[in-house]
């Protein structure tokens, strides 16, 4: 690594700040607290300034390059969102202050939640949940919620497809449910003949990802969601994929019961640091009741002849599931989406995927027959191909993925989704422009003829970087976490 | 080739007796599909399997899985050297990779496991 560490950096006595002179009686520190030796770095202000902004510069980001990491949505988010968000009247109030004294908060909030049950078809909504799984969690609990209220106590299984986002099965599981799943069928469907089989009393619903880890929209989905509802069961559809139907279709319209977003990712906040998130969860109206308390909400008062119009929260909610966050969720994140659906208007969103779909279906059909598709039909937001011929030459999906570092980009999610052996999983999203995707093919069909002629090349990849090859296993095996002095 | 001393179940383990014990392990196709493999999560002594039935979990730098037991009955013995050297399943699947020691409840249901040819046709119509 070319960046040493903050305690190798350290000189002894060196400060980075100096505290203002003390006006206040000393007392000392209790004598057991005092720890006598407490081997922290010394460095001044210059030296820690200098190193953390060494350490940004080793970093590639969405910002410096192109990030077609699928199943992650790494778009551009412009950069006046943040501004926005930054508005002293948005970052600067207190989620105690009366309602009186933020209408203008609780105004963005009620009509983000409007505008976010227009995109879905699904007309309750709340903004509370704090990340995508989150907002998978409360939907799930709705759904608990829902069988319960209606004394069906009998409902303990949920079906998931093997194309599902993984964290799923994990949902329903951490819900109660016995997680069972639903295979694939060869033109990456859901298998219609096995839910059939599988549907019945006992199952409290089907956790769907449509578009489908493999970028493929559900042929079968009326049928699918009919199957389902007439064995009493409710659809949850995993909304991460959105970027793909966007203003096209409405998921509540095909039979989707309860439907999270994530509006970091698809709505213009960056993401893939840990947070802060905001997974919003739609339902339909029978399930509104059930949502988390509060909601926005708005009433018209009428004074004279002039409607007085206030926005307020509402925590009157008897069948809610209760609060699933802390007051509101995070509502920076609401502001970015607000102002992100705001600029784009009803036309533009729909061009987010119409773009998004175009690129991801240009990169298809540029490098078949240079990679295998294992799937070979239009895809939606991403496609999936497999790394298998080249494995058969003793090339991986990995050293591909190495080998595109050295090449200057960003690799795709690889080995992800797991149905396809060897996979690489191509998100370009819709902020790309035809050069960067040319740039991306060019260097992905080199890769492709490195693997035949010159594999050491690429299995040694890569070799242009701050740290070359990474020796995965020995790191998980024999972990080295701390500075050892 | 696999060895045609044991059997082999469709989740890619192993089942072989001696001595009145099942050893169980995974394939040699299991371990490559794997990765390296770093850690590996196993029942103890006096715990006990059903067939086809999750036993513990095995982690690779690319995935964890769950492993399946091809055979039930109770734990005997564990590999306790898996527990530092969890390479050992790469090295040596079949043998110094060895996973647990089982006294199986019914012999029998080696009948529900492929022999080392019928598991050999299955890996063909895998690397299609």
């Amino acid at each position: 690594m070319t960046e040493p560490l903050l305690f190798e950096l350290s000189s002894p006595g060196r400060v980075g700040c100096r505290l203002p002179e003390l006006d206040v009686p000393e007392t000392a520190l209790p004598e057991k607290s005092l720890r006598r030796e407490l081997p922290l770095p010394e460095l001044s202000e210059r030296e820690v300034a200098q190193h953390f902004t060494r350490l940004s510069q080793l970093n590639f980001s969405v910002d410096t390059g192109f990030y077609p990491l699928g199943s992650c949505t790494m778009k551009y988010n412009p950069k006046l969102h943040e501004e926005v968000a930054r508005f002293p009247g948005f970052a600067h109030i207190h989620p105690w202050q009366s309602e009186s004294t933020v209408q203008g908060a609780l105004q963005l909030m009620y009509e983000l939640q409007e505008y976010l049950a227009e995109i879905t078809g699904l007309p309750g909504v709340s903004l509370q949940p704090v990340a995508g799984a989150h907002g998978e969690l409360t939907g799930m609990l709705i759904v608990r919620a829902y069988h319960l209220e209606h004394g069906d106590e009998g409902r303990t299984v949920v079906l998931v497809p093997d194309s599902a986002h993984g964290t799923n099965p994990a949902t329903a599981s951490m819900c109660g449910y016995e997680v069972v799943t639903v295979s694939s069928d060869p033109r990456g469907n859901t298998d219609v003949g096995e839910l059939g089989r599988l549907m019945d009393e006992t199952v409290a619903g089907l956790m769907l990802t449509n578009p489908n880890t493999l970028g493929l929209f559900e042929e079968h989905i009326l049928q699918v969601t009919e199957i389902v509802h007439e064995a009493g069961g409710l659809i949850y559809c995993d909304g991460a994929n959105m970027n793909a139907l966007l203003g096209i279709a409405s998921t509540g319209e095909l039979g989707t019961d309860v439907l999270h977003l994530n509006l970091h990712k698809t709505f213009s906040t960056p993401h893939g640091g840990g947070g802060p998130g905001a997974g919003a969860t739609a339902v339909t109206e029978e399930l509104t009741p059930f949502l988390p308390t509060p909601v926005a909400a708005r009433r018209e008062e009428r004074e004279s002849t002039a409607a007085l119009t206030e926005y307020y929260l509402d925590y009157e909610r008897p069948h809610s599931i209760g609060p699933v966050s802390g007051f509101y969720g995070n509502f920076g994140v609401m502001v970015k989406a607000y102002a992100y659906l705001r600029s784009l208007g009803e036309r533009g969103l729909r061009e987010v995927s119409e773009n998004a779909v175009l690129n991801a279906n240009y990169l298809l059909e540029q490098l078949k027959g240079y990679y295998h598709l294992p799937y070979d039909r239009p895809c939606l937001h991403e496609c999936v191909f497999s790394g298998k011929a080249q494995a058969n030459l003793g090339v991986h999906t990995v050293d591909i993925a190495k080998r595109l570092i050295d090449l200057g980009f960003h690799p795709p999610t690889v080995y992800f989704p797991l149905i396809v052996d060897e996979a690489l999983m191509i998100e370009p999203t819709e902020t790309e422009s035809l050069e960067t995707l040319d740039a991306f093919v060019t260097a992905m069909r080199q890769i492709a003829r490195e693997a035949e002629s010159e594999p050491e090349l690429v299995r040694g990849a890569p070799r242009t970087t701050p740290v070359t090859r990474l020796d995965e296993a020995t790191a998980a095996r024999k972990p080295n976490l701390k500075w050892q002095g | 080739m696999e060895p045609t001393d044991r059997r082999y179940s469709k989740e890619h383990e192993w089942a072989k007796l001696d001595e009145g014990l099942a050893v169980v392990g995974i394939t040699h196709y299991a371990q490559e599909q794997l990765g390296d493999i770093v850690y590996v999560e196993l029942p103890q002594a006096g715990d006990t399997l059903r067939q086809f039935e999750s036993f513990g979990i095995i982690e690779s730098v690319k995935a964890a899985s769950d492993l399946w037991a091809p055979i039930s009955g109770e734990v005997v013995a564990v590999n306790e050297e898996l527990v530092d050297r969890p390479e050992l399943v790469n090295e040596d699947p079949y043998e110094g990779g060895w996973m647990l020691k089982v006294h199986p409840q019914d012999e029998s249901e080696m009948g529900a496991l492929m022999t080392a040819e019928e598991y050999g046709a299955l890996l063909k119509t895998l690397e299609e």
